[in-house]
């Protein structure tokens, strides 16, 4: 395949950026999208240019730190994956496409495709934990059994990969779908009860300072979440904070 | 210098329980005064920063991504094991602790084993009391399955995440203490000189890898917990980032290397497609207990497939050659990692290999579909069912077991492998080796810890299933926080360590040297030109198999793609600024070296043991014929190497291995 690529370069978070043409020959359609870059950046290189920066390491969709906004969706056309699991079947030869970073405000770019997610750590450490001693002497595992339902449902939320794509979708850059999940995976299980009120309260006033928008149901960061994390979780985050604002 | 691996007197059962009630403990409102680096946030640095910094000392965390959330521990995904007989199948701390030294083929150093053993059943309670969603039974209990190599049921797991689900336990535990100022965490730094003081380990030079800045930070210890180096032979199925840097740092500052030539390759991964290829995905091992493994017994059918002008599914069951089942009847499809790796590789160096780079076998699910789906179809008491009725009840039952797995096949093959056979093919998983440790867990450097996949201890030659993810946890939160205790109660009247030393000036220009002679070289190659190259050689001649003189000859290719590396290379771009490239080019410089020292290590150890296969020892004759042979008698030791300049000039030490209390045997799979 023969591709044009539209790709946004910018020096640093404070320069201009702009997007820039690249012709790239030969693609196989067995490559995956990053793989495509490579060939890309060998390109560049080999010419004396600077390559494209983009975040990735484990190119086995789970690592989340791949990120990238392709012909306008975040990871790109397919469903499901993210941008190492995409190939290049799902484009055509002579095909034009479009490379940009996540956009979103709370999310400053660093370098070309790679962007600053920060927050979400911030988010995290603002609760997104169980204040349990590392000591190993904590009680044995199976005094505290879970039905089966509430593990599963637990381990879905707890799927979330922090690749920030719900974020970048979303037409308010709202970060609920996210936070949703986190709160969530704790709120399901025995584990994280005694704090679930603090915690709610916490990582949604944290999300506020970052910069994140509102959500206002529109589903998109569902559509585009890699893993499946459904909108439920929002809801469940919405009633476990209006329940916690409750008490007080 | 003696090696001295500080395993305390007594009887097994009992040295570390003696061990923690004789230390010296440093009291909490001195651990306020003392500093500990850990470079690495996976399982073993994530564990061990979090712990310490709930005991008090203050932490500085470093890794080379945005998040800890995203170290490469988060691609685990079988599961890890302990010992806590929950399904009554007889588990004990023995069985755990002897299965482990047998299935490292009699490698490792039987103290620190038996302490993996016996803490392991306190790192599920933990992690269940952090909220980690392991996979649980009706009852609500937790459930358990079985990993190749054992008899019993012990490996703990959350879906095919349970590497994530692990990571995200210590990572949430990590951002409690980070929330508390305990840990000051340094995302996107990289740790590239350790610095010594006055013999002890003292600090690191780090580059942020967002500005270009290098950044002097200093500690009454340092702890590397920087993961695994399979990424010497450029494809494996590590992250693109996993590299040797921080350890091979170390080592050249005096801490001695173990057994490098000690790496798991794993049999079932998705074969290499293309020279453009850049990783290798792993497919769960689990899907070994109901594929089976073949190629075609003849070669006109091997031609006729890779042309395709066959399909695998218009062969035959006699047309097959299910080999592992053929030469391992009591084992069949189960054989250990290392036994089925080879056993694919040969047939596909004999020419057998099904797709077109002849290196892929096929994984068949098609007699799992039928024994399910009959099963099924008597469950629910249809009569005479079809073929298809069978295999559409088999299927979904073999879709609820791996389902994931098979998308994810898709995605990456576009074939679906409910239709047609996997393939799949061997790749470079999981280094044994590492720098060597004593049994506080320290290096040759006085102060100078390291943990998790970066050390060589607890695996010897060919780690098991599960093992893995268990020793990072248990050397993070639960043998690290002790030992290194016993270690900095010295330092309690220290205070801080000056930045502005000598020995920081000295390291530090080290670093920003080799960083401008990077910049300045007028070469004309690439960093990954250089890597894939040396790749090949590792592949090919450091790989599944070896001999004295393809190791000879890897040695000398090695250091001629090395010179010709630091002659030619080119890296575009700026040192003040984010700079993959340049990240990149000082990874492979220390892999360049790495690997050599690899090549020597295996030329030296002239026995099969685990991973490592010397084709010149092999089982001549008998049932055994052609397996591999190990030597006990001469080869049980850990090969420790002291950096000497060249790797070809590094000098062997060697720790004598003892078995107390474990019999020595031969390995069958027969
Ligand atoms: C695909 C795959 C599947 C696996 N499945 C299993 C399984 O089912 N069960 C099992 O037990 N084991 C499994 N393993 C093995 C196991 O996952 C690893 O051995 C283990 O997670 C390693 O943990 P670690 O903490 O030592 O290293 P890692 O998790 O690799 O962490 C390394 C850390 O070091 C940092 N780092 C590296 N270099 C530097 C530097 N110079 N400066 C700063 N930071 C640095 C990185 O940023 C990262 O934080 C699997 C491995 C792979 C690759
Ligand atoms: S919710 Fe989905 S899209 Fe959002 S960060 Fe998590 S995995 Fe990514
Ligand atoms: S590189 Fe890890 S999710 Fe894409």
């Amino acid at each position: 395949m023969n591709l044009t690529l539209k790709i946004w370069r910018q020096k640093d978070s404070k320069a201009k950026g702009q997007m820039v043409d690249y012709k790239v020959t030969e693609i196989s359609e067995h490559m995956s999208f990053l793989e495509m870059m490579d060939v890309l950046n060998e390109q560049l290189v080999n010419s004396g240019e600077e390559p494209v920066a983009f975040d990735h390491d484990c190119r086995e969709g789970i690592c989340g730190m791949c990120s990238m906004y392709i012909n306008g969706e975040a990871h790109g056309p397919d469903r499901g994956i993210t941008t190492c699991q995409l190939h290049m079947r799902m484009f055509n030869d002579g095909d034009t496409i479009t490379i940009e970073p996540f956009r979103a405000a709370a999310f400053p770019v660093i370098k070309d495709l790679v962007v600053d997610r920060m927050a979400f750590e911030r988010i995290q450490q603002a609760g997104g934990y169980i204040s349990v001693n590392t000591s190993g002497n904590t009680q044995d595992a199976n005094n505290i059994p879970i039905s089966k339902h509430a593990a599963d449902e637990a381990m879905d939320a707890a799927t979330c990969i922090g690749c920030g794509a719900c974020v970048a979708s979303c037409k308010n850059s709202s970060a609920m779908l996210f936070v949703g999940a986190k709160v969530s995976q704790y709120a399901l299980l025995p584990q994280g009860q005694v704090e679930a009120a603090d915690r709610v309260q916490n990582m949604v006033a944290q999300m506020d300072l970052e910069g994140f928008g509102n959500c206002t149901n529109t589903g998109a960061c569902e559509v585009e979440c890699p893993k499946g994390i459904s909108l439920e979780n929002i809801a469940r985050m919405n009633r476990e904070y209006l329940s916690a604002t409750l008490k007080g | 210098m003696a090696l001295d691996s500080r395993v305390p007197k007594g009887p097994i059962k009992d040295k570390w329980t003696d061990y923690k009630n004789h230390i010296d403990l440093v009291n909490p409102a001195n651990k306020r005064h003392i500093d500990v680096i850990v470079v690495g946030t996976g399982l073993a640095g994530g564990s061990a920063a979090a712990t310490l910094a709930e005991l008090g000392y203050n932490v500085k965390a470093f890794a080379y991504q945005d998040s800890p959330r995203r170290a490469h521990s988060i691609a685990a995904q079988g599961g890890i094991n302990a010992a806590k007989n929950y399904q009554g199948d007889g588990d004990s701390t023995y069985r755990l602790f002897y299965d482990t030294v047998k299935g490292g083929d009699y490698r490792s150093r039987e103290a620190n084993v038996y302490r993996l053993a016996e803490v392991s059943a306190n790192i599920i309670d933990q992690c269940v009391a952090q909220g980690v969603p392991f996979a649980r039974d009706y009852g609500g209990l937790l459930d358990n399955r079985s990993f190749g190599g054992v008899l019993v049921s012990r490996t703990f797991y959350a879906k095919g995440q349970t590497g994530q689900q692990l990571l995200l336990g210590a990572y949430s535990a990590m951002n409690r203490q980070i929330a508390r100022g305990k840990i000051e965490m340094f995302n996107r730094h990289e740790m590239l000189d350790v610095v010594v003081v006055d013999g002890k380990a003292r600090g690191i030079i780090a580059r942020n890898l967002v500005t270009g800045e290098i950044e002097r930070h200093s500690a009454h210890a340092v702890v590397v917990g920087s993961g695994g180096y399979g990424n010497v032979y450029f494809l494996s199925t590590n992250a693109m980032g996993s590299n040797a840097t921080a350890a091979w740092k170390i080592h050249k500052k005096g801490a001695y290397f173990a057994n490098p030539c000690y790496t798991q390759i794993h049999p079932t991964c998705i074969p290499r497609s293309g020279d453009y290829q850049s990783k290798l995905t792993l497919m769960s091992e689990s899907l070994r207990n109901d594929g089976r493994i073949w190629v075609p017994k003849n070669m006109e059918d091997v031609l006729a497939i890779r042309e395709g002008r066959k399909k695998p599914t218009d062969l035959s069951e006699d047309e097959r050659d299910y080999y592992l089942e053929r030469r391992y009847p009591a084992f069949g499809n189960l054989v250990p990692r290392d036994v089925a790796s080879r056993a694919a590789k040969e047939r596909c160096d004999a020419g057998y290999g099904v797709n077109a780079t002849g290196e892929a076998v096929y994984l068949d699910f098609a007699s799992a579909f039928e024994r399910y789906g009959k099963e099924q179809a008597k469950i629910h008491n249809i009569e005479n069912p079809s073929p298809a009725k069978i295999k559409e009840l088999g299927q979904a039952i073999v879709e609820a077991k791996y389902g994931n797995l098979f998308q994810m096949y898709e995605k990456i093959i576009d074939q679906n492998p409910y239709e047609t056979p996997m393939m799949i093919y061997p790749a470079v998983h999981y280094t044994m080796g590492g720098v060597w440790v004593d049994y506080n867990l320290m290096t040759t450097i006085p102060g100078c810890y390291c943990i998790g996949e970066a050390n060589f201890s607890d695996h010897g030659a060919n780690r098991l299933g599960a093992s893995a993810l268990m020793q990072g946890l248990a050397d993070g939160y639960f043998v690290l926080p002790y030992t290194i205790g016993d270690y900095l109660s010295a330092d309690i009247r220290t205070g801080k360590i000056p930045t502005d030393s000598k020995e920081f000036d000295d390291a530090e220009k080290e670093v920003t040297d080799r960083i401008n002679f990077f910049m300045n070289n007028k070469g004309t190659k690439s960093v990954d030109y250089f890597h894939k190259k040396l790749g090949k050689v590792m592949w090919d001649k450091v790989g599944m198999s070896r001999n004295a003189q393809g190791l000879t000859e890897a040695m000398s290719e090695i250091k001629a793609i090395r010179e010709e590396f630091w002659k030619d290379i080119y890296i575009p771009g700026t040192a003040d600024e984010m700079n993959p490239e340049l990240e990149k080019a000082g990874r492979v410089a220390d892999f360049l070296e790495l690997g050599e020292l690899f090549a020597k290590d295996a030329l030296m150890r002239e026995e099969s043991c685990g991973g490592h296969f010397r084709e010149e020892s092999a089982e001549l004759d008998g049932p055994q014929k052609g397996e591999a042979k190990r030597n006990d008698e001469d080869f049980a030791f850990v090969a420790a190497w002291e950096y000497k300049g060249e790797p070809a000039d590094a000098v062997l030490h060697k720790e004598e291995l003892e078995f107390k209390d474990i019999e020595l045997k031969q390995r069958s799979y027969k």
